[in-house]
């Protein structure tokens, strides 16, 4: 990561408090800046003055093709995601198997989905749903919360999509805000991206595979 | 191959809806091309005229210099003796030059630049990087000088050169933006030098790295320069980075 900072408001960089910083790049605290001293003076005395420093160190940046290949992405998540959601919604599939039902969200039937989880006792897949009900909460965070704070918190950082809707801003409280919110959203679907190929591969790949592709499912 | 397909498609129906519409090369390379389909959409899809946020002085925040922050520094790979020269002699020998698709080409010098009506915004700063900063920039819009110049019908963008050497360049809807602006003044002062001294281009509705330190030159053209071997399309970086 070329920036490892993470931040809160508007603003944030190296000259800067940062909230968290992430140790997973040569640029984690490299230090490299020579001062070039106070850049403004506040009219409040209580407030420290705003410097400007150069950088001198040579820091990671792969962020041409990366980013390119972000946006890439982005357009086939919002094309495909959109047609998913839609489909999802008026063909009735997110509330035939995503909601859990009354008798799912009792003490006993939560305690008992974590138990098998945490036991590794996984259901040998039927190719489809009914989902249990960790499966469903997973899936309503990863369709209704996460991508869609991911798509929101990515397009307000565009300079351009923040200038015609300023409201983004203050939705999330600002560039910065928006960005670790991004980060954190990532953080969740790379969780949910391990555990899910994880529960596929343990409930019966060859069955879950060929479900989700030829739509071949065991009744039982 | 499916991929490529689409996008190509993709970026082919898009540029088709607005058909005087030119987008950069994109050397064979899937990534440029995606890179057009984003352009493309904002174009078709954001509003023109809409001005980045403002901010206050009370919002103005400590400002990394990156990049070159010296062209005259001699240990700099492109170090610029011309750039020493006038910085030596407190630019008063600087003079901006003004060519291409203009009735009238010609140089200004900052003297002449700061005597044009001025424009001041507190705005902020995205660099591609992932950090942000907040100043205050102070200097003349591009379409005054652009106008002065006599800008012809038939420019579509400006092409910028610096003094380290860059090569870059804007469409027209942003070229004649109001807060497209070359900066000779930061919160107050004057530019320093580490953030592009004599003269900065500011355009507040793409990424950092479009706004131009040390602008040495100012070409409008008929057709996208998107700069060729020196240019950001070639060595992997998206013209256009309203994202």
């Amino acid at each position: 990561m070329v920036h490892p900072r993470l931040y809160w408001g508007e603003v944030g960089n190296d000259l800067t408090e940062p909230i968290l910083e992430l140790p997973i790049s040569r640029n984690y605290k490299h230090g490299g800046y020579e001062s070039n001293g106070p850049i403004y003076q506040p009219a409040a005395a209580t407030q420290a003055p705003a410097i400007s420093a150069s950088r001198t160190f040579d820091i990671f940046n792969q962020n041409g093709w990366g980013r390119s290949l972000h946006f890439l992405a982005g357009w086939f998540l919002v094309i495909f995601g959109s047609v998913y959601f839609v489909l999802g919604i008026f063909a009735g599939h997110f509330r035939r198997n995503f909601l859990p039902s009354r008798y799912e969200l009792t003490a006993s039937s939560i305690r008992q989905d974590v138990t098998d989880h945490l036991r590794f006792r996984i259901r040998n897949a039927t190719g489809g749903p009914d989902y249990g009900l960790l499966q469903k909460a997973s899936y309503l965070g990863v369709v209704f919360l996460a991508l869609p704070l991911m798509f929101a918190t990515g397009i307000t950082m565009s300079p351009a999509v923040a200038a015609a809707f300023p409201f983004l801003l203050d939705i999330f409280g600002g560039h910065q805000s928006a960005r670790t919110v991004h980060f954190f959203a990532f953080a969740a679907l790379a969780v949910f991206l391990l555990v899910h190929t994880l529960m596929v591969a343990k409930s019966g790949f060859r069955k879950q595979i060929r479900g989700m592709t030829l739509g071949v499912k065991d009744e039982q | 191959m499916i991929v490529a397909g689409l996008t190509g498609v993709g970026g082919l129906l898009l540029s088709s809806c607005s058909s005087a519409e030119q987008l950069p090369p994109t050397y064979g390379n899937l990534l440029r091309a995606g890179d057009n389909l984003t352009y493309s959409a904002q174009r078709a899809l954001l509003p023109d005229g809409t001005l980045a946020r403002e901010y206050t002085t009370a919002d103005i925040s400590s400002f990394p210099a990156t990049g070159t922050v010296d062209p005259g520094d001699l240990k700099h790979p492109k170090t610029s003796e011309e750039f020493r020269q006038l910085r030596a002699g407190n630019f008063g020998s600087y003079r901006l030059t003004v060519e291409g698709a203009v009735a009238r080409p010609g140089s200004f010098s900052l003297a002449e630049l700061k005597s044009f009506p001025a424009r001041t915004q507190i705005t902020k700063h995205v660099c591609e990087e992932g950090w942000s900063a907040i100043g205050q920039w102070t200097g003349v819009p591009l379409s005054r000088v652009l106008y002065a110049a006599g800008l012809l019908p038939s420019a579509r963008f400006v092409s910028f050169h610096s003094y380290d050497d860059w090569s870059d360049s804007i469409d027209m809807l942003d070229a004649l933006h109001p807060q497209t602006i070359l900066a000779y003044s930061m919160n107050g002062r004057e530019l320093p030098l580490q953030h592009g001294a004599p003269l900065r281009l500011r355009v507040e509705r793409q990424l950092g790295y479009k706004s131009m330190k040390y602008v040495r030159r100012i070409v409008a053209t008929e057709f996208l320069d998107d700069g060729g071997d020196r240019g950001n399309p070639k060595n992997g970086w998206a013209w256009y980075v309203g994202i």
